[in-house]
């Protein structure tokens, strides 16, 4: 026991005199934690409408007014004629345009058909129809207020949105990025620093010492657990003071299921680097094999619930997917191991099979 | 070949290097003794360009190392103390490497390689990746492609560190065999039997240089039988060094 | 010019002895780009529902049969109490719960009017408002229809097609809507181009950031520095092999984008190429920045990690730029990723020519010569 005492010394010092890279490790969350919880956003905000309005009137002009005045829309050009609306979509101008037929007034006025068109830019087909329907909305409103369409039913849905009644953007994300940065990090962390002593040959040197492998492994890997559940702790108070992101259920068990998660990636990292010698590798397959696939399957940003069927079994194997879970269910649901024992499994066994595979790989290599 | 005058080196307040002065003169083998941490390397590396000096003057192949490192550069091999060429290239590429970065043409280049496995013994391992080959092997690899754009001054940095005795043997028979076609070589070591092997030595202690001349002048000024005694009367100061 | 080419020789070969690597540079970005294009949507199928029909009149169970049959939605429990629904939520066994109060049916037809209530599960964010939008078409709709049903003198306010013939008396307003570029509604075609831009960016930015701090770390880089290499032979050797790497990278990319999803190259494709050109050496010149500043390979991937982060989740490709604060907007624009990303789906989905894109474009110029020039006085072969 006091060789590996002497060798997580030895680890901790490598760590604490490589300053550098211990500041970035250290600040770099709690920025990303920072800018991108005032960043992210999927509210559509601020959508820039183009007018085609040959001969205003009274009518157009207040449908136009009625669009403004959401707050949604800014209006950046008022054109004559439709013509230049494809290169305004096509230079990101403009997101959305109302084109209005001339003598639009009168026609209302006269009991016919007064038609306009709304044309949105659907190369993000959600915001794209989610557009229109805003702005579907206020003509209808405007139509409702004339009197014409009074007398249809209307089915008023009542929505409330549970455990994130606002839609809180970085209620939702900061889970999420935690998750994301302490996949890279740990797994990334844990395969260079391992790899590392293969590449500059000091591994050999421990490898003839009295440590057995899983001290070498548990030395390796120790600091980095300190390290990774510190930057929890920064990005938790972060979240908790900057963005007011609550903590409905018990922080204990938060840290608890951190702890969890931090040693599944850990293990990840130590299973990356068995498989090669070059750090170049090892990064390569942390940063490519991870990141992205992190980011996109775990529910951190796009729903899980929108992935195609045969996609979804995937999303099983990504530890980031059940920690996001576990995350958001503690913080925003407020819920316990109760509910969420089963997720807590999953990274349980995930953790060990890696960490398994990881020694006995570890040991192969050393005969 | 090279001049050094008043080279000084500081890292902070630390003085690597105080104030040396020292010429080689072309074709010789001048050795550059002293201890681990003694300047050796820093002084070195101020004369191939990697380091700048803190003041002094120095000129390498007649070339200012403050105004014309380019220049320097085009005239000088060097073989690093830790070993520097790819591992993971084979030995003919790491030989084409740079001797396409030497400018040399294609037909040089394939001469000059097959003369090189061809003197080293290497024609069966031409193709062999550098990390194979054993400690030795490689030092003679890299010293070879040091010279391979037959440079007027090599610099050699402990080049026979970790390297069998036989393999040391052959290693200074290469670096006559280049001092006699007209190369100036200093090498840096702390094997006092290879001091003998060098025209010239200067024995660096603390930054300084000690002593400076023939292996058999220095033996006569301190009146010991072999450079290992000159050594360790420099070294220990309190043994009384003149 | 020469010894350039006897460097990239060198990367080269470096780089495809490893088996290893031929695997994370090719392989791994393509399968990538195949999954994740297919998983990045936001686009929601068959969300599971708890129905809570307290009505159980044939209107409100139309209502429900509307919401299954819309494909949007799927019921996964029925009951009569709000409390089980409510627990259904929380486990998460369905992500929404449909509560048709009692007397719905005689609600609407008294007062034509009648709410109905939606329990979104907002845990995430981004499905719950479409759910919420999802449904309220839904009900939008049926209440349409419901209206000729049963107010046949009222007729039903259309959205498209063709209008039903003028009423006199009525003022009536009507709208039809168009989705340009991307009339099939394919999330594939708005996130393939940008999720390609992703992994040629991370893999080319990876290779070349650890490049010369893994010289460094090995040794061989003193032994370059006393060659006489100018600087700019040495950044072009350490640039050019990625940068060519990554356009072969981006052509494969292109090849599968169009053969397996089928996207739309509206554009010219030489314009996204000449984009791709500019870009890579913005996006590499970075990479060997980063790689002059740091002294190991580990601080390198550090700084090259936190620079990926920011590129991804403010390029745009996942949340619009539109919706951050004005600040991160203008911080956007120090994105080369985000003008990039910008450049593909413009030409490719929109079919926009040079003068559509030429403040991105522009950028992007600037961009690559200011970090060109950067990264060749960065590098220097003599310490100070």
């Amino acid at each position: 026991m006091s060789v590996l005492l002497a060798f997580l010394r030895k680890e901790t010092y490598h760590i604490l005199r490589d300053r550098r890279t211990l500041v970035i490790a250290l600040a770099m969350p709690l920025i990303q934690v920072l800018l991108f919880g005032f960043a992210i956003r999927t509210e559509v905000e601020e959508v820039r409408l183009a007018v085609v309005d040959p001969a205003p009137d009274h009518a157009t002009l207040e449908i136009r007014a009625r669009l403004a005045s959401t707050g949604l829309f800014r209006t950046v050009a008022v054109l004559p004629t439709s013509a230049p609306l494809e290169r305004l979509f096509q230079r990101g101008d403009a997101r959305a345009a109302v084109v209005f037929e001339p003598g639009f007034a009168g026609r209302l006025g006269r009991g016919e058909p007064a038609r306009v068109l709304l044309v949105s830019d659907a190369t993000e087909p959600n915001q794209g129809s989610r557009i229109q329907a805003y702005a579907l909305n206020v003509i209808r409103g405007y139509e409702r207020e004339l009197g014409a369409a009074g007398r249809g039913v209307r089915i008023v849905p009542e929505v409330r949105m549970r455990f994130n009644p606002t839609l809180e953007s970085s209620n939702l994300f900061v889970p999420g990025l935690v998750a994301m940065i302490l996949t890279i990090v740990s797994a990334m962390m844990t395969a260079v620093s391992l790899t590392r002593e293969k590449e500059t040959g000091t591994m050999e040197v421990l490898l003839v010492s009295p440590l057995r492998p899983w001290q070498i492994i548990a030395g390796k890997v120790l600091p980095y657990l300190v390290l990774g559940f510190l930057n929890v702790l920064t990005a938790l108070a972060a979240a908790a003071a900057v963005f007011g992101v609550p903590m409905r259920g018990s922080l204990l068990l938060f840290l608890a299921e951190s702890t969890l998660f931090i040693l599944t990636s850990l293990a990840l990292g130590i299973l990356i680097s068995t498989r090669t010698d070059s750090q170049r590798v090892a990064t390569m397959g942390a940063l490519v094999g991870l990141m992205m696939p992190t980011m996109v399957l775990s529910g951190f940003i796009f729903p899980l619930e929108s992935l195609p069927g045969w996609l979804r079994p995937l999303t099983n194997v990504v530890p980031a997917r059940w920690f996001v879970l576990i995350a958001r269910g503690i913080m925003l649901k407020g819920v316990g191991l109760a509910y969420l024992w089963e997720e807590t499994l999953v990274l349980l066994g995930m953790t060990l099979l890696l960490l398994g595979v990881g020694t006995k790989r570890f040991k192969i290599r050393l005969r | 070949m090279i001049e050094a005058r008043e080279l000084t080196r500081r890292f902070g307040a630390f003085t690597a290097v105080d104030a040396i002065t020292f010429e080689v003169a072309r074709g010789e083998v001048f050795g550059f003794l002293g201890a681990n941490g003694a300047g050796k390397t820093t002084a070195i590396r101020m004369l191939t360009g990697l380091l700048a000096p803190t003041s002094g003057e120095a000129r390498v192949a007649g070339f200012d190392v403050f105004r014309q490192a380019d220049e320097i550069r085009r005239n000088i091999g060097y073989m690093s103390q830790k070993f520097s060429l790819y591992d993971d290239l084979t030995v003919r590429e790491n030989v084409q490497l740079y001797g396409g970065i030497y400018g040399l043409s294609d037909r040089q280049i394939r001469e000059r390689t097959d003369r090189l496995l061809r003197r080293l013994g290497f024609e069966h391992a031409a193709d062999e990746r550098v990390q194979r080959l054993p400690l030795g092997w490689k030092q003679k690899l890299a010293f070879s492609v040091a010279l391979l754009h037959e440079p007027r001054v090599v610099f050699l940095d402990e080049p026979t560190g970790g390297v069998d005795p036989i393999t040391r043997r052959q290693f200074w028979e290469m670096i006559y065999e280049a001092a006699a076609g007209g190369t100036t070589v200093l090498v840096t070591t702390h094997y006092m039997d290879e001091a003998e092997y060098c025209d010239r030595v200067s024995i660096m202690v603390a930054g300084r240089i000690g002593a400076l001349g023939t292996p058999e002048e220095l033996k006569t000024e301190f009146g010991v039988g072999s450079m290992d005694e000159v050594f360790v009367r420099l070294a220990r100061p309190a043994g009384g060094a003149p | 010019m020469r010894t350039v080419l006897f460097l990239i020789r060198k990367e080269y070969l470096q780089v495809f002895r490893d088996r290893a690597m031929l695997f994370l540079i090719f392989f791994l970005p393509a399968v990538q780009l195949l999954l994740l294009s297919s998983a990045a949507t936001f686009e929601m199928r068959n969300a599971r529902m708890h129905v809570v029909d307290r009505d159980g009149s044939p209107v409100s169970r139309e209502l429900v049969a509307r919401m299954a049959a819309s494909g949007r939605f799927e019921v996964a429990a029925r009951s009569a109490s709000l409390e089980l629904a409510n627990r259904d939520l929380l486990a998460r066994r369905v992500s929404l719960v449909l509560h048709i109060p009692p007397d719905f049916e005689h609600t609407l037809v008294r007062e034509r009017v009648a709410p109905v209530q939606l329990l979104v599960d907002a845990e995430n964010g981004a499905a719950a408002g479409v759910m919420q939008s999802y449904a309220a078409s839904i009900l939008n709709a049926y209440a349409a229809d419901l209206g000729v049903e049963l107010h046949p003198e009222v007729g039903g306010v259309r959205e498209g097609g063709a209008p039903p013939p003028p009423a006199p008396g009525r003022e009536r307003i009507e709208v039809r809507t168009r989705g340009w570029f991307n009339p099939r509604l394919d999330y594939s075609d708005y996130m393939v181009p940008g999720i390609l831009v992703l992994l040629v960016t991370l893999v080319g930015t990876l290779l070349s950031a650890m490049n010369i701090a893994r010289e460094k770390e090995l040794g061989t880089l003193e032994q370059l520095n006393v060659t006489p290499l100018t600087r700019s032979q040495f950044i072009a050797g350490k640039l050019l092999p990625f940068w060519i790497l990554a356009l072969v990278e981006l052509t494969v990319g292109l090849s599968l984008a169009r053969l397996v999803f089928d996207i739309p190259m509206r554009g010219s494709l030489l314009l996204v190429y000449a984009a791709a050109a500019v870009y890579l050496v913005a996006a590499l010149g970075i990479g060997l920045w980063i790689s002059t500043v740091t002294e190991t390979q580990q601080q390198a991937i550090f700084v090259t990690y936190f620079i990926l982060m920011i590129y991804m989740l403010m390029s745009g490709l996942f949340t619009p730029v539109e919706s951050m604060p004005r600040w991160a907007q203008l911080f956007t624009l120090l994105n080369p990723v985000r003008h990039f990303i910008e450049i593909m789906r413009a030409v490719l989905v929109k079919g926009a020519g040079f003068a559509a894109i030429q403040t991105p474009f522009a950028i992007l110029v600037a961009y690559a010569a200011a970090v060109l020039a950067i990264a060749v006085r960065q590098y220097r072969k003599t310490s100070a």
